[in-house]
């Protein structure tokens, strides 16, 4: 079923070897497949990054856009023709820094898109600048003594913005991330999955995670299920260094835009 | 009407159904005019986006799913569509844009008229490629020539500019809207034929998104198929050089034009609100030894049309700008070309104009 979304005459791919985006990818077709979606209705969008060269694999109708304004283009894709799925892939330097405007104005709207954000906390593709994500201390070529700003939380962000649907999963939870991706896809208006991954070239290599494996087992080690961090929180304990919550944070019925009027 | 009402009619009569756009002075009428006028059209979108990038980005993913798609902007958000205008230009996205000019740069002047946009229009995003500008110099030609900027952008796939102004944005005159305009939507993508492979007239079918084709759309230098390839300098070569040439070959047929005394030897050459300034003096005063050539589109430049005054001694080219379409007139003849700048907003007056003959007599 998911091979059929996959665009075969397009490997080999770009991505390094232990990237987490090929999980990722794998995920999210294996929920579109679950939808029963038609692939013919069904159109993915990126901006620029590693992260955004997904849709070039994808055998649908696919946009390649420019550096942060995937989700602006894909507000014009869905309220043109409501009929379509639209589903957008993102990375965090696309999604929180050049693009962070129209991520929150999306939310706000509540357009009727999915939106999948590979958060490796670099700037990847042009070889391991600081993101908006990159965790305080932790060094990019532009923070080589430490990253010193404090980063975002994407979930926080698109939760107070108003978006219907917001999870977080990493690169290991590959069976809730697919389900969290399906629920994204099935809740009408506006749905982002923030899936934090590894990136050993990038990264890695700077931070004492060389191996793939060395990063996803930080992730693993890390996440705490939502209700778990809350009660943790509740508790007054204090919360293990680099720790981040997972789950599902958010499922609700604001208004939303882009939806097909009931016939 | 008003100029910008006609021009957001005309985008109507051309059956544009959707209109993505943000506030600016003094092109705002158009977006409140689709505002009130489209969620009474079914299956037409109006949409205020957070700003123009995001603007220039909706009208293009609009026009992926087939639907002819709009922006209205003026200078300081002309400037932020630049890098999406190369999106669209690299995709071969058919969509319009209004710009009404103002004076610039910057947030400069903006209730009053200019045309400092014209280069910018040509030559504004970055690399290689060429587009099609339209300017109209009355209300008339603001409905007429933007319901035909849709055509022009479906035949050639390329985003097409009303380059209008001010003036002729906020002027009130007669406008008759004919029963019907014609409308020429794009070639369809032939059966077996690859999304990006160009027609002999180096334009590709379309195939919009929905029709089952599986088209990979990216502004990355790209092959037949849309897969990104850009590394081999012959493919970056024929795909730039084909933008281009799908549009300056086709410079003379498209050209939209009026001459006026082809006998003169002072010849105006003209576009936009400057056109009514040279009317007065040519038309109405007659000024001997005058005439015009009025260009409805400016680009691509139709520069055999200025062949057409064998007995011309000078161009006069009267702007409002420091000097811009002044030099592609001057790049293509060797008898001299006057150009009468004017900016801060007013118009030239007849009295400008009959000076800038008097200097051209006294120096050829
Ligand atoms: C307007 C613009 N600015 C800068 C760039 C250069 N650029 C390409 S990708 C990128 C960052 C990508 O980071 P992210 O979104 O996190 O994606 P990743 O590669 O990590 O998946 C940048 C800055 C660009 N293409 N366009
Ligand atoms: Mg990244």
């Amino acid at each position: 079923m998911r091979d059929e979304w996959f665009r075969a005459d397009r490997l080999p791919h770009i991505y390094c070897a232990g990237c987490g985006n090929g999980t990722i990818v794998n995920c999210v077709l294996e929920a579109v497949s679950m939808t029963g979606w038609d692939r013919k209705n069904t159109v993915f969008l990126s901006g620029i990054g590693c992260s955004s060269r997904a849709p070039g694999y994808i055998l649908t109708d696919s946009l390649h856009t420019t550096h942060g304004r995937a989700i602006a283009f894909a507000t014009g894709v869905k309220m043109a023709d409501p009929s379509l799925h639209v589903v957008v892939f993102t990375g965090d330097g696309d999604l929180a820094a050049i693009g962070g405007n129209h991520f929150i104005h999306a939310c706000r709207r509540n357009i009727d898109l999915t939106v999948v954000c590979m958060n490796n906390h670099i700037y990847g593709m042009t070889g391991g600048q600081g993101s908006p994500t990159t965790p305080l201390g932790k060094t990019s070529t532009t923070t080589p003594y430490g990253a010193s700003e404090t980063p975002f939380d994407l979930v926080d962000l698109a939760v107070a913005a108003g978006a219907n649907y917001v999870a977080r999963w990493t690169s290991f939870h590959v069976k809730q991330l697919t389900e969290a991706v399906l629920n994204g896809l099935n809740t009408p208006g506006f749905s982002l999955i923030e899936v934090r991954c590894q990136c050993p070239t990038s990264y890695g290599r700077r931070n004492k995670y060389r191996e793939p494996v060395d990063y996803i087992t930080h992730l693993k080690a890390h996440a705490i299920l939502k209700d778990k961090w809350e009660s943790m929180e509740k508790s007054g304990q204090d919360m293990p260094a680099d720790s981040f919550p997972v789950g599902e944070f958010v499922r609700r019925a604001r208004p939303v835009m882009g939806v097909p009027d009931e016939a | 009407m008003q100029g910008n009402i006609a021009s957001a009619e005309g985008a109507l009569a051309a059956g544009c159904t959707f209109f993505g756009g943000y506030p600016i002075t003094p092109s705002t009428e158009v977006a409140e005019h689709m505002a009130a006028r489209m969620p009474k059209i079914k299956g037409s979108c109006f949409i205020q986006m957070e700003d123009e990038i995001a603007s220039m980005a909706a009208i293009i993913g609009a026009a992926w799913t087939g639907a002819r798609s709009m922006t209205a902007t003026s200078g300081p958000g002309f400037s932020l569509m630049m890098e999406n205008i190369g999106y669209a230009v690299m995709t071969e996205t058919p969509c319009v844009l209004v710009n009404i000019q103002r004076g610039g740069p910057s947030t400069g002047q903006p209730t009053m008229g200019a045309q400092g946009d014209m280069m910018q229009v040509r030559f504004g995003s970055h690399g290689d490629y060429s587009i099609i500008a339209l300017c109209p110099s009355s209300v008339q030609e603001c409905f007429d020539l933007t319901a035909k900027a849709f055509n022009l952008a479906d035949r050639f796939r390329t985003p097409v500019f009303l380059m209008a102004d001010e003036v002729i944005g906020h002027m009130r005159e007669k406008l008759e809207i004919p029963d019907s305009v014609e409308i020429v939507r794009p070639k369809t993508l032939p059966e077996g034929m690859l999304p990006f492979t160009p027609g002999p007239d180096g334009v590709p079918g379309f195939a919009p998104f929905g029709t089952g084709r599986y088209t990979h759309v990216t502004g990355l230098t790209h092959d037949e198929r849309g897969y990104p390839d850009t590394t081999n300098p012959a493919r970056h070569d024929a795909l730039v050089r084909r933008l281009v040439s799908k549009i300056e070959d086709a410079r003379h047929e498209i050209a939209d034009y009026t001459i006026v005394n082809e006998d003169a030897e002072y010849v105006f050459v003209c576009y936009g609100a400057p056109v009514r300034t040279v009317k007065e003096v040519v038309d109405k005063r007659k000024v001997p030894k005058t005439g015009y050539l009025q260009l409805r589109i400016v680009w691509p430049f139709p520069e055999e049309l200025l062949k057409r005054f064998p007995k011309c001694r000078a161009f006069i080219v009267p702007e409002m700008n420091l000097g811009m379409i002044v030099r592609e007139v001057g790049r293509h003849v060797k008898i001299p070309v006057i150009p009468v700048s004017r900016i801060g907003g007013e118009l030239h007056t007849p009295e400008d104009l009959i000076e800038a003959v008097k200097i051209a007599e006294s120096t050829t």
